[in-house]
């Protein structure tokens, strides 16, 4: 068998895939950060939180009310959205304008009361939720066994990002969207509310959270503080594809689910800091991230 | 000759005479501090709960020994050793606190334990796994009382091995517990004719073990050992069972999990995991009996802590009544002394170590059709008996011991 | 002629108001001080030690948020590294007198600081602070890695030792005041640095970055010597809790320390002297006496309620909002 380094290609293959499929993750997380920063400027340390939440509600609301994952994956966005707009609304408003480390410092304690609270309800050893019927199986590649579910986590993360792309970067609501943000007034003047633009377009950003969120409900174990650790992640994510690049923050974070993936065959131990030296190096080289405009 | 007899037995009669009047419970009140994890990622294995075992206790032994009171302090860990420190200071030096239950995350019973040595206060570990706590790390004022690694690695992968499962691919949790384990599990597995013959060490924590489970698969070893805990470890055994690992002839060993980790996995996915524990719910009528009346107190069912956490201060509660002191040589003495026979443990003892040695488990994941209810998780396969399980004094550091 | 009387007359009531506002905050400081040397009589003194190491690690991270405008992620890594260093050399030497352990520390941090500040220092705003998390990370990595620091088990039992070789630390009150005068010592630093001409071009580079550098200020040296006096101050607040504690762990690594100081440094006042050291004896505080009582399961959403409410409400930070109340009040 062709080997690279000591290991088989077929190994390679299937983290190749693997790392793909983790990258979706990265992607669908990392563009709501940055639709939330790009348009808002806001520092949104609640991200890992409002992922949790999408996972939460989703195992809450099939056990309260029997309400099933493909119902969920809809259902549970939405909910974690209008929550994101309270939150919004009531609070990061009204420090708008202010330094962004005030919308840091403020979306961190929101994060820490979600986690906190919902910690003392339902502890901290997960909870449980059985992959949807028709998801048991998997194909059996050459290389690799690939179970449905992965792949299904694959085409319906990279639909949702092109679609977000495509509609903030191509169509007449996203055009309103980026004149809105960046000149208020005229944008009013032009009878457009704004206020409510913004909203929507924090509850959007939380919504894509949430989505990844429900996503990983049947595959990762659902607690409370499973967004703690993968925000920082995401945000390193979004600064190496450059802050408020769309595009950037895709195929960044495709590009890290790779090189994570390929971390984890050589140097499994440096795999969690595998994309913090990748952003010293892209930063070093590139100040404005890889995808981002220079300043 | 006689002149130095009599010095001797007069000197010995002065030293009792001494110990007698120290042996009196100070300021009249027996002040337990409990300390664990209580908002963080060990919180349902000790935490609340564990907090509410030790006062049935308490409760079940009457409010009083010896007419003193006893009450009881607790703190949140934070998993932080020095945030601990301070309490257990404070403890020590303001409110006098007579013993430190619970101790959960190594890190924090180490530098407890290290605060506790030399002074009249007794630790009693009941979370931690680390064996090193009653190894290198020793000391004359604790007691580590439910499990370590060493049994853990002895149960699980001596059972495995034995039943065939030769060859190893180990998954390490990369710190100070996972090297451990995986070094006991490397030692056991040697031992009994089997080999290792890759690990990986993922980063604590990990969520995605997609990856490690693939590199598992193609190592084509026997067994795949998960020397991780908590949410690290039911990650993995949910990848494991999405990706077939088990169907296409693997067997998955997992080192330890508690009893709320296989509750939150549920017997759909967990079935058929064979592990080590220090105790179990279903063992008999007097587990049964005492984990109704926890379940009643906190809804849940007890794990193996929740349980240690009820016998050692039972325990200690005895040998202070006993001795009359809450002096910690003189219980620590006291419940060296004395075995420990409840339903915690049978004919458990406490070494000069401090290690309680006592029977445990190796069991087996029911399947969803086996469970008749939500808690009825494990089938104990196998009792190992408590010297076979533990570290022999033998191969101890521990500078207590008198053969070092 | 009458202009140039009135100015002249303007600029010593001016004058006067400065001063008179100086020794206002002498005299507080004073106050202070004769209350931290008085404290442990009544309070318990470890955990004043703890709130002064934590208060010199906020002043320190404060001369870069709070009078240079460098939002920095990533100063757990010179806490961690202060406190490993010393943890280290006092356990394995002997002979080694407690100050010179603790001068090691602080030389690490003060290393890793400028090679910090070299990789991160063109960086502007939210890049700055997002490349030194990464960096810090990447320390943290090595923690973990590395034999010297325990892993996760953390590095314990070190000796407190002797200062200069014969005052034993092992007594609590000795190594309070110890504690005590160097948190007063890096305070004094770092405000002799801030009331300094050198004080005053950083000053002028947070306000206005670009001006300073049309003046023909070499702006990023100004920064690098202020990052990396804060990163050594950092590490020498890690180095004395280390001694204080005995122990060294990579809670004091993790990014959630680094948090941590932005927001005690907030919630005290940036740009105050004060603020931090305020902030830093709140948060401690709460952290500790919310964690002993029945309230010990809801620190964090408490902690949380707090931040956000300090956003929302008290922008300029507890010490901040005093002096905004006191100038609206009393000029």
């Amino acid at each position: 068998m062709t080997e690279i380094l000591g290991v088989p290609i077929a190994v390679l293959s299937g983290q190749l895939l693997l790392g793909i499929i983790n990258g979706s993750f990265y992607a669908l997380l990392s563009l709501g950060l940055a639709v939330i920063f790009g348009l808002l400027k806001i520092i949104n340390f609640a991200h890992g939180a409002m992922y949790m939440l999408g996972a939460m509600v989703t195992v809450i609301m099939f056990d309260v009310m029997g309400i099933n994952y493909w119902v969920a994956l809809f259902l549970a966005p939405v909910v974690v959205g209008c929550f994101g707009m309270l939150i919004e609304y009531f609070l990061l408003r009204r420090i708008a304008g202010q330094d962004h480390i005030y919308s840091l410092l403020l979306t961190f304690g929101v994060a820490l009361m979600i986690q906190g609270i919902l910690t003392n309800i339902y502890g901290v050893s997960g909870m449980r939720y059985s992959m949807p019927e028709i998801f048991k199986g998997g194909f059996r590649l050459d290389f690799m066994y690939l179970p449905y579910y992965r792949a299904w986590i694959i085409c319906v993360a990279l639909v949702v990002c092109f679609g977000t792309w495509f509609m903030i970067e191509k169509t007449k609501l996203g055009a309103y969207l980026r004149a809105g943000t960046e000149d208020s007034q005229l944008m009013q003047g032009f009878g457009i509310n704004v206020p409510l633009l913004v909203s929507l377009t924090y509850g959007f950003g939380v919504m894509l959270a949430a989505f990844a969120g429900v996503l990983a409900a049947p595959v990762y174990s659902v607690n409370p503080v499973m967004g703690s650790n993968i925000l920082i992640v995401v945000f390193a994510v979004v600064v190496i594809g450059g802050m408020g690049s769309i595009a950037g923050a895709i195929i960044t974070g495709l590009l890290m689910g790779v090189i994570e993936g390929f971390t984890k065959v050589f140097y499994p131990e440096f795999s969690s800091a595998v994309i913090f030296l990748v952003m010293v190096i892209v930063l070093l080289i590139r100040p404005s991230g890889l995808f981002g405009k220079e300043a | 000759m006689t002149i130095t007899k009599k010095l001797l037995t007069s000197a010995v009669a002065s030293a009792l005479l001494v110990g007698a009047a120290q042996a009196e419970i100070s300021d009249d009140t027996i002040k337990i501090g409990y300390l664990a994890d209580m908002s963080g990622t060990y919180r349902d294995l000790a935490g609340p709960n564990g907090e509410a075992a030790l006062r049935m206790a308490i409760e079940d032994f009457g409010g009083k020994v010896n007419g003193a009171k006893i009450e009881v302090l607790t703190a949140d860990d934070r998993n932080n050793p020095d945030q601990s420190s301070s309490t257990v200071r404070r403890w020590l030096e303001d409110d006098k606190v007579d013993l430190v239950a619970g101790l959960v995350a190594s890190s924090v019973t180490i530098a407890v334990t290290k605060l506790l040595d030399g002074s009249d206060t007794l630790g009693i570990v009941s979370g931690s796994a680390a064996s090193s706590i009653t190894n290198e790390h020793c000391t004359p004022n604790h007691i580590h009382y439910v499990y370590d690694t060493y049994p853990l690695a002895n149960g699980t992968a001596k059972a495995v091995v034995q039943e065939g499962g030769k060859s190893w691919y180990i998954l390490t949790a990369d710190y100070a517990f996972g090297h451990a384990l995986e070094g006991d599990v490397t030692r056991v597995v040697e031992e009994n004719g089997g080999e290792v013959i890759d690990t990986a060490r993922h980063p604590f924590p990990t969520s995605d073990f997609s990856s490690y489970i693939l590199q598992a698969q193609s190592s084509g070893a026997d067994v795949v050992a998960l020397a991780n805990a908590g949410a690290d470890t039911t990650n993995a055994i949910t990848t494991a069972g999405e990706f077939g690992l088990t169907q296409s002839g693997q067997t998955l060993a997992a080192l330890l999990l508690f009893l709320t980790d296989v509750h939150a996995l549920g017997a759909e996915t967990a079935q058929g995991i064979q592990l080590t524990t220090g105790w179990y719910w279903d063992l008999n009528d007097e587990t049964r009996e005492w984990s109704d009346r926890f379940m009643e107190e906190t809804g849940v069912r007890p794990t193996m802590v929740h349980a240690g956490i009820y016998s050692s201060a039972m325990q200690y509660l005895n040998a202070v009544k006993e001795t009359g002191s809450d002096k910690a040589s003189d219980v620590r003495k006291q419940m060296m002394a004395t075995p420990i026979n409840d339903m915690f443990a049978k004919n458990g003892t406490i070494r000069e170590d401090g290690r309680m040695v006592h029977d445990m488990y190796l069991a087996e994941v029911k399947t969803p059709e086996e469970s008749e209810s939500e808690w009825d998780l494990y089938e104990i396969l196998r009792t190992i008996p408590g010297d076979e399980a533990y570290r022999p004094l033998s191969e101890s550091k521990c500078s207590l011991v008198s053969s070092n | 002629m009458n202009n140039a009387e009135t100015e002249s007359e303007l600029q010593k009531t001016m004058m006067g108001h400065l001063k008179a506002d100086r020794r206002r905050k002498l005299i507080l400081n004073l106050v202070i001080l004769a209350l931290l040397i008085l404290a442990p009589a009544v309070i318990y003194a470890t955990f004043l030690m703890k709130i002064l190491c934590f208060a010199l690690f906020a002043v320190a991270f404060n001369l870069l948020l709070g009078y240079t405008g460098l939002l920095s992620f990533g100063h757990a890594a010179f806490l961690a590294a202060g406190g490993y260093t010393t943890g280290y050399l006092l356990s394995s030497y002997s002979g080694l007198t407690t100050e010179m352990g603790i001068i090691a520390g602080t030389a690490a941090a003060t290393a890793l600081g400028a090679l910090f500040a070299i990789v991160a220092i063109r960086r502007q705003g939210i890049y700055f602070a997002m490349i030194t998390l990464a960096l810090a990370q990447l320390v943290y990595f090595v923690f973990v890695q590395a034999p010297f620091t325990g892993g996760e088990d953390g590095l314990h039992g070190v000796p407190r030792g002797h200062l200069f070789g014969f005052i034993d630390l092992e007594n609590n009150v000795a190594m309070y005041y110890f504690v005590l005068a160097v948190f007063v010592g890096g305070y004094l630093l770092v405000q002799r640095i801030v009331n300094s001409p050198y004080g005053q071009v950083l000053k002028a580079i947070k306000q206005n970055e670009p001006r300073a550098v049309s003046l023909g200020y070499n702006v990023d040296r100004y920064k690098v010597i202020a990052f990396v006096i804060s990163a050594g101050l950092a590490g020498l607040a890690g180095s004395l809790k280390t001694v204080v504690f005995q122990l060294a762990s990579l809670n004091d690594a993790h990014w959630h320390m680094s948090g941590e100081v932005i927001l005690m440094t907030l919630l005290g006042g940036t740009g105050t002297l004060l603020g931090p050291v305020v902030g830093a004896t709140f948060v401690v505080n709460l952290e500790y006496q919310l964690s002993q009582g029945p309230l010990g399961d809801w620190v964090d959403p408490i902690l949380g309620a707090i931040f956000v409410l300090t956003v929302m409400a008290f922008r300029s930070g507890i010490v901040g909002e005093i002096q905004n109340f006191m100038r609206k009040n009393m000029s």
